[in-house]
């Protein structure tokens, strides 16, 4: 690579920034928790695992990681997805693919608004509150 | 394809004698035939600092923490980690005693809770062959600052604020050194670093230059900017292969950038780094020794003042500063002194690596805040004694520290705190003793590494440190005297006065700390003619307990001198005069039946 001037190190930061935050745990405040078991991955669990990393470095959200768990049991409603977050309930989705992802990480994530299409629990207590 | 998961494989060097090298090529491998090499980032990374349960493999971001991982298990790790996302638990690390075993993540590991992790910040975390990750990392950024928006009395005003300093022993501070160097106006001024870690037990500096070798070349490329050099010189001993090898890496990456060399990011600044491999002799540790090898002499001490920040390389100003104290100093300027000061105690602020070994539990890279206490270092970090033995002492400060006993477990630990206690801080490593360790055998140990590595030039240091191992070895014999005790604290007071550099100047420190903390077991040694650890040959024997021997046979039979005799199921008998002591009776009886005494 040629020598950088100063503006091009910048840039050369900013971009490299995304790719290594996704790394880091400390000061994750939101969780989103992906069922990879085997009857997730055949619904298709992969694509919509991609859905969610795609749109978190789209918009360059630093605060979100994701993590991939064993079947939660809900096979029917697969692939499904947690995800836990400060000022909001802990939320399961069902039926989440690669679209319905980046729905919840523009909607739920950045502005706090449920899904409620493709709400499969929501703890009624912590909901009425 | 988006990547979703990282798997860092520790690339230390400790790691590395380990297999890890193959563990990384198998995991490639394996996530290649598994058709997920698209999905994961497999990532060669600096020291864990856990070497202890080498070789690591950590996965992020589900945080799990394998140990003791072999090449074999790269097979599992891809498919159940990274296919399915779930752990592989036989790999994970285990806390707790054998009823009670808890599976831990990452970040829950006891060994890491009470850890500040400023200078170890990347290891563990990016590549260290990869610059960019190192840019990622708010990395060349305080560069950026000193370049073009702080004045070298600025950087000067900001290392002030922060309290830094220096890491390699001595603790002078930093902006002081810059300082003096800064103020003689001459043509050409140099920067030297200090890689050559020589206290036996000791690697924070090869870990930082394996983990993180960019903070140190920014840190040394701000320093020639603050005071007005042009070339820097790194010298390292050429036992860290692995350590010169990705600094040069890095340098040719950052020469590459234009990040060293004419011009840098456009400034008008020119600044680039060379290396100087050392022969790996222990006294060009010491400042002035190092400079005199880098100019192509013979590496030994020259008297100070003139101090090598006013008069160092080719007699012009040289700022030379230890590895861990420049990984500190992009950190500083990015966030500020202020914020670096937060941490520590009042006159040591920051943090500091130790490297913990000996018969502690976990032994490995600790970074804690400055005033932690030995306590929070050797049971809560390191886990306490190995085999559930009795502590006995750490030796801080290498062979010019000194050892700190029980009664200072609670002290906080910082430079002058350790000086009180007749130690010092050294440049990091900590040797943890329990019961089984003579301290005899331990000073003696230490004073034999002096009179190995003395360079001869003054002559307290030179005949003080024979004279000294002479006593030491006449008590491990037992025909010490009381004597001995006096004239060795003589020779040793007088030397910390009379030698030329601080190789000579705290030689003795060994044993005068062990002479004041265990006395006792000096006397012992002399009038008893008894080494209480046992590691004294010449005091020891081993005896057969009649009352326990069933006469199995098997010390006689292990014997090589075949001194021990006995009928088969009767009371066997050690022929004491022709014994050699190699206490392989002892280690052979199933009975508890031979004794040392």
């Amino acid at each position: 690579m040629a020598k950088m001037t100063l503006e091009e190190l910048r840039k050369l930061r900013a971009g490299e920034k995304q790719a290594l935050s996704n790394r880091e745990i400390e000061g994750k405040e939101v969780q989103v928790i992906i069922g990879m078991g085997t009857c997730g991955i055949a619904a298709g669990a992969k694509e919509t695992m991609d859905g969610f990393v795609n749109t978190i470095n789209a918009n360059g959200l630093k605060n979100v990681t994701i993590r991939q768990t064993g079947c939660m049991g809900l096979c029917y409603a697969e692939p499904t997805v947690e995800v836990k977050m400060a000022g909001m309930a802990d939320t399961i989705y069902g039926n989440v693919d690669a679209e319905v992802a980046k729905k919840i990480v523009e909607h739920h994530i950045m502005n706090k608004r449920l899904v409620n299409k493709h709400i499969f629990d929501k703890p009624a207590a912590d909901i009425t509150q | 394809m988006a990547i979703k998961s990282y798997v860092m494989v520790c690339g230390g060097t400790g790691c590395e004698s380990s297999k890890a090298d193959e563990i990384y090529r198998n995991l490639h491998k394996e996530a290649e035939l598994q058709g997920v090499s698209e999905d994961v980032q497999i990532v060669k990374t600096g020291c864990f600092g856990f070497c202890e349960q080498g070789p690591i493999v950590k996965v992020l971001p589900s945080d799990h923490f394998y140990v003791q991982v072999v090449p074999e298990d790269a097979k599992e790790i891809i498919a159940e980690d990274i296919l399915k996302g779930r752990a592989v638990s036989r790999l994970l690390y285990k806390e707790g005693n054998l009823t009670e075993v808890k599976r831990t993540d990452g970040e829950d590991i006891k060994f890491y809770q009470k850890q500040l992790r400023i200078v170890l910040r990347n290891c563990g975390l990016i590549n260290p062959e990869n610059v960019n990750e190192y840019i990622a990392r708010d990395g060349y950024q305080a560069l950026e600052k000193a370049l073009f928006d702080m004045s070298g009395d600025d950087i000067i005003e900001e290392l002030k604020k922060s309290g830094l300093r220096g890491r390699g022993g001595a603790g002078f501070p930093t902006w002081m050194k810059w300082n003096f160097s800064k103020q003689v106006e001459t043509d050409v001024k140099y920067v030297a670093c200090n890689a050559d870690e020589g206290d036996p037990g000791a690697y924070m500096d090869r870990s930082v230059l394996e983990g993180d070798p960019h903070s140190v070349i920014e840190a040394m490329t701000i320093a020639g900017k603050c005071v007005g050099a042009n070339l820097g010189i790194i010298y390292i001993r050429a036992e860290y292969p692995l350590a010169i090898n990705r600094l040069e890496t890095a340098m040719e990456q950052a020469r590459d950038l234009g990040l060293l060399g004419k011009d840098i990011l456009g400034s008008g600044y020119d600044f680039d780094i060379e290396l100087r491999l050392g022969a790996g002799a222990f006294v060009c540790g010491e400042e002035t020794a190092l400079l005199q090898s880098v100019e192509g002499n013979r590496g030994m001490p020259t008297p100070k003042p003139p101090f090598p920040a006013v008069e160092g390389l080719w007699a012009k100003p040289t700022v030379i500063n230890n590895v861990e104290t420049y990984a500190n100093i992009p950190v500083i300027i990015n966030k500020g002194g202020d914020w670096f000061a937060q941490f520590g105690t009042e006159k040591s602020k920051g943090t500091k690596v130790f490297a913990l070994t000996g018969k502690v539990q976990n032994s490995g890279l600790v970074e804690v805040p400055m005033g932690s206490t030995l306590r929070d270092i050797v049971f809560d970090i390191g886990g306490g004694i190995r085999n559930g033995k009795k502590f006995k002492a750490v030796q801080t400060g290498g062979p010019s520290g000194g050892v700190i006993t029980e009664e200072y477990l609670d002290l906080p630990l910082d430079f002058d705190s350790l000086l009180s206690i007749g130690s010092m801080m050294g440049s990091g490593g900590m040797i943890v003793m329990d019961e089984d360790d003579c301290i005899v055998d331990v000073a003696r140990f230490y004073m034999d590494f002096c009179v190995e590595e003395s360079c001869g030039k003054c002559s307290p240091c030179r005949i003080g440190t024979r004279k000294l191992l002479d006593y030491l070895e006449k008590i491990t014999k037992g025909q010490g005297t009381m004597e001995d005790l006096e004239h060795m604290e003589r020779i040793g007071t007088h030397m910390h006065k009379a030698a030329l550099c601080m190789l000579g100047g705290s030689a003795a420190n060994p044993i005068l700390s062990t002479l004041k903390a265990f006395r006792e077991e000096y006397i012992e040694h002399i009038q008893e003619g008894k080494c209480r650890a046992g590691k004294c040959k010449a005091l020891v024997h081993y005896e057969i307990v009649a009352d326990k021997c069933i006469g199995c046979t098997v010390c006689a039979r292990k014997c090589p001198v075949n001194c021990i005799t006995g009928e088969k199921k009767k009371p066997h008998i050690i022929d004491q005069d022709a014994c050699i002591k190699c206490g392989q009776c002892y280690e052979g009886c199933k009975f508890n039946a031979i004794v040392i005494k």
